[in-house]
């Protein structure tokens, strides 16, 4: 670890040299406020949106910074299992991007990236626009691999199976389907094989349907089908909730990986046991780097993640290019979160101000996470770790002592949830 | 003519101060990490305190308490064993400075 001396001594540095550029910058009248460079933002999620508006911000809006998304607004995937559970709408989940734009002064352009080309540093869009950069942030989430689970791509197409591990349409129609389900019913939701996008997701969905089903559909049923040999997160407080909460409502099956999926019979097929027959059945598969990330070649571990530098979140592969979020290769311990993304973001966003300042970067940088999970309408639990930089090992390690999960299922750690989000969303996005 | 472009030379100017002073230091890196949850530049809108505006001695007080066990909470003490003192410093130094 980095003695404290060699840390402040770099931000001296930084204070320091950081001046030089600027002010010469005056002495000429040809160097504009955007002179400090370009960079393109792909995604709009948590750490797209943030990496966004800290390179504004920490650049003094000197960097020019454009983001390429399709989506009309910011959808949370945090707190979008509270929709599905019929206890808040789309609306409550949704944040306009206008705050980028106007109070940060971030391009916006609503397409897709159809290609990168990272010799060139441009990036080609869907809307025939090519787009130039001198750094390039990459942040497009996931891909799920229909692949690995047989008919799933075809379900899924035909509307029948709802997958909703991305917040929109599927969230809606995922809510629908557990709405006019029969009381007496199933759902049955199946868990992939880590590492996955939010690991406590599934399982705080499978609990909030309990929840309501509690209320409006006594005599039905949700079975957890789980690729994996354990919850994979708070583990024992979702089986403290399940078995307190929900005793008699909710089965969980570890080692039980779904192969395949029958949309006429309404069953999920496994290796060995029998099929098993549900109402509403939510299929999750295994997952990799966005698509972009994947055509990029900058998904080089095991064909499925992104490595990166951790100081920079530089990909490994191609100078210039930082990943964030879901996409890349993660750290011990370090979840595939919102939080953590926006916490990638920030660490990005300070090594590209500093890089294109030509400054040192920060050699100690820190993230943490904080996840909270709804058992019920009025209860939550939390998962914390704090990451920080080791230089010797290249990698984020979690203190010893330090992170944990709540004692109990607590009401106050609900209030705190929801204080969670107002606040995550106003850093992101405002 | 040369008026106005004197004029925007000297915005220019202003502008680029601006960018010097902003360039980001360890102790607005360090305090970015506590925004997800404390809003941003520590300043929240929900159940979660504010802290900016708070006295450095009263976080750096706090979090000590924290570690130590001699403060309950849910999610703060285990939060606050992950930072060292120093970072704390750092930490509590950039709220200090923020208006509430």
């Amino acid at each position: 670890m980095q003695s404290r001396r060699k840390f402040l001594a770099g931000a001296a540095t930084v204070g320091a040299i950081g001046l030089a550029p600027a002010l010469s910058g005056c002495a000429s009248t040809t160097r504009s406020a955007a002179g400090k460079g370009k960079v393109v933002i792909v995604g709009a999620g948590y750490g797209g949106s943030t990496a966004a508006k800290y390179i504004r911000d920490w650049s003094g809006n000197a960097i020019e910074v454009t983001v390429v998304d399709p989506g009309d607004a910011f959808i949370s995937c945090p707190v979008s299992n509270l929709v599905i559970a019929g206890a808040k709408s789309m609306q409550d989940i949704t944040t306009s991007y206008d705050a980028l734009r106007t109070r940060h002064g971030v391009k916006w352009v609503k397409s897709m990236v159809e290609s990168i080309d990272p010799a060139a540093h441009t990036v080609k869009l869907a809307n025939g626009d090519t787009l130039k950069y001198d750094k390039l942030v990459v942040s497009p989430g996931i891909d799920l691999m229909f692949d690995t689970v047989k008919g799933l791509k075809a379900a899924n197409e035909a509307g029948k199976l709802l997958i909703s591990m991305k917040a929109g349409p599927e969230t809606v129609a995922l809510r629908q389907q557990i709405e006019s389900m029969p009381d007496g019913g199933v759902f049955a939701l199946s868990v992939p094989k880590a590492p996955f996008r939010c690991p406590p997701g599934p399982y705080e969905r499978a609990t909030l349907v309990a929840a309501y089903f509690k209320k409006h559909k006594p005599k039905s049923k949700v079975i957890i089908f789980d690729a994996n040999d354990k919850v994979q997160s708070k583990e024992p407080l979702f089986k403290k909730a399940w078995a307190e909460m929900y005793a008699g409502m909710v089965e969980y099956v570890p080692d039980r990986n779904v192969v395949g999926v029958n949309a006429q019979t309404m069953e999920v097929e496994f290796e060995v046991d029998n099929p098993v027959k549900a109402d509403v059945l939510n299929v999750i598969p295994q997952q990799r780097a966005g698509v972009i990330a994947q055509q990029t070649g900058l998904a080089n571990m095991n064909g499925r993640w992104c490595a990166v530098d951790y100081k920079t979140f530089e990909s490994s592969v191609h100078k210039d290019i930082h990943v964030l979020g879901d996409s890349i290769q993660i750290s011990p311990l370090m979840p595939k979160s919102g939080h953590m993304a926006n916490q990638h973001a920030k660490v990005a966003a300070a090594a590209i101000v500093s890089m294109l300042y030509d400054q040192p970067v920060n050699n100690h940088p820190v993230v943490m996470n904080t996840c909270y999970s709804m058992v019920s309408f009025d209860k939550a639990i939390h998962v914390a770790t704090v990451h920080q930089y080791n230089e010797k090992e290249k990698t984020y390690l979690t203190v010893p002592g330090s992170g944990g999960i709540s004692a109990g299922l607590s009401d106050v750690e609900s209030h705190y949830a929801e204080a969670w989000a107002t606040n995550i969303w106003r850093d992101s996005l405002s | 003519m040369l008026r106005k472009l004197l004029l925007t030379t000297s915005l220019l100017c202003a502008t680029g101060a601006v960018q010097a002073a902003d360039l980001v230091t360890p102790s607005q890196a360090l305090a970015a990490t506590c925004f997800n949850c404390h809003g941003p530049h520590g300043v929240s809108t929900a159940a979660i305190p504010s802290l900016a505006g708070r006295t450095s001695a009263s976080i750096v007080e706090t979090m000590a308490e924290y570690k130590t066990g001699k403060r309950t909470g849910t999610i703060m003490p285990q939060i606050a064993k992950g930072y060292t003192d120093e970072q704390i410093a750092l930490i509590a130094t950039y709220f200090s400075q923020q208006k509430q």
